[in-house]
């Protein structure tokens, strides 16, 4: 982000473009960057997570969107609809029987998307590891999953870490280029 | 309420240092006695606020909790069932709380409830395999190519 934003472009001998730029657009307030660097930029500042709680951990996302952890700051605004969400955060244990519609509403989501595996239980199972006959052991068997958040459940600055390292991987990748 | 219930059923008997009180009743005269528990005065048993099974490995048994309001009793009922082919009338006409709490012990225990409306599976998905709260459960391989037991 920061080689978006004022970036100064210094007028530099070795390379001829840098005074081409200067001359042209000089102080007038235009900013170049690559387009990778501004749709990631773009993409990343503005995730829409879906409004979409399975367990505790739901509980823990809700206190994120609230004044004190304030996750509009981070451009989020919680989504009604697959159709409108950038980001799934499963939060909480997903049982066999919610896996049928994670996996709808994971499909029906526009690309691209990402997937945030919040707590223990969709990590791996969670404490229903050993007896939890009802429970998938970890949301990435149903779905590809981004980020994983530790914790049971993990706290607001848990899951706003998370959402830190989507960004950095956000950052990293190129549309043209896979 | 002993009396109340031995005049429906004369088998009837109570469960010993049972809280709240534990009344055992036959499975052919449990509808009656319900009945009789939810419409006469003295008792008016308005409320079945829970219904369990209990898997004793050589025995089903059914466990319905009752609560009457205005005079503040609590009631439970017993059913004994035999394990291979337990059924039970359902009591679902009697308190409507009974379907959905009878589909919950159905689907754990593989309960059946005679007569009843609705008896699906209330928890677990409709395609799943066993009842899970049976003592010899195992669970399945796979459901829907997804691995069950680790």
């Amino acid at each position: 982000m920061s080689d978006i934003i004022n970036k100064d472009i210094k007028e530099d001998p070795s390379d001829p473009s840098t005074f081409a730029y200067k001359e042209s657009f000089g102080n007038s307030g235009i900013i170049i960057t690559k387009a990778d660097n501004l749709f990631n930029w773009s993409r990343l500042s503005s995730l829409f997570p879906m409004t979409f709680g399975i367990a505790c951990c739901a509980m823990e996302f809700m206190s994120t969107g609230t004044a004190p952890y304030d996750m509009d700051r981070l451009g989020m605004v919680p989504r009604a609809t697959p159709r409108q969400s950038d980001v799934m955060i499963v939060a909480g244990t997903v049982t066999f029987k919610m896996a049928d519609r994670i996996r709808r509403l994971y499909e029906q989501m526009a690309e691209p998307r990402y997937v945030i595996s919040m707590g223990s239980c969709a990590n791996c199972g969670g404490p229903y590891w050993q007896h939890g006959y009802h429970v998938v052991k970890g949301v990435d068997r149903i779905i590809p999953v981004d980020i994983y958040v530790p914790g049971c459940p993990p706290r607001p600055e848990a899951l706003i870490g998370g959402i830190l390292k989507l960004h950095e991987k956000i950052a990293a990748e190129s549309l043209l280029r896979k | 309420m002993i009396e109340i219930v031995l005049k429906i059923d004369n088998s009837a008997s109570v469960v010993p240092n049972s809280t709240p009180t534990t009344i055992l009743v036959a499975a052919n005269r449990l509808v009656d006695v319900a009945n009789e528990l939810h419409t006469n005065p003295e008792t008016y048993f308005d409320q079945l606020s829970c219904v369990t099974g209990i898997d004793t490995v050589n025995t089903m048994e059914v466990i319905y909790h009752l609560y009457s309001i205005p005079f503040n009793l609590s009631l439970a009922l017993k059913v004994v069932l035999p394990r291979d082919n337990p059924q039970v009338p359902t009591l679902s006409s009697i308190w409507k709380s009974a379907n959905w709490l009878e589909r919950e012990t159905y689907d754990m225990y593989g309960i059946i409830f005679e007569q009843h409306p609705d008896l699906r599976r209330i928890l677990m998905p409709a395609d799943w395999e066993g009842y899970p709260l049976r003592k010899d459960y195992k669970e399945q391989e796979q459901y829907r190519d997804v691995q069950v037991k680790y």
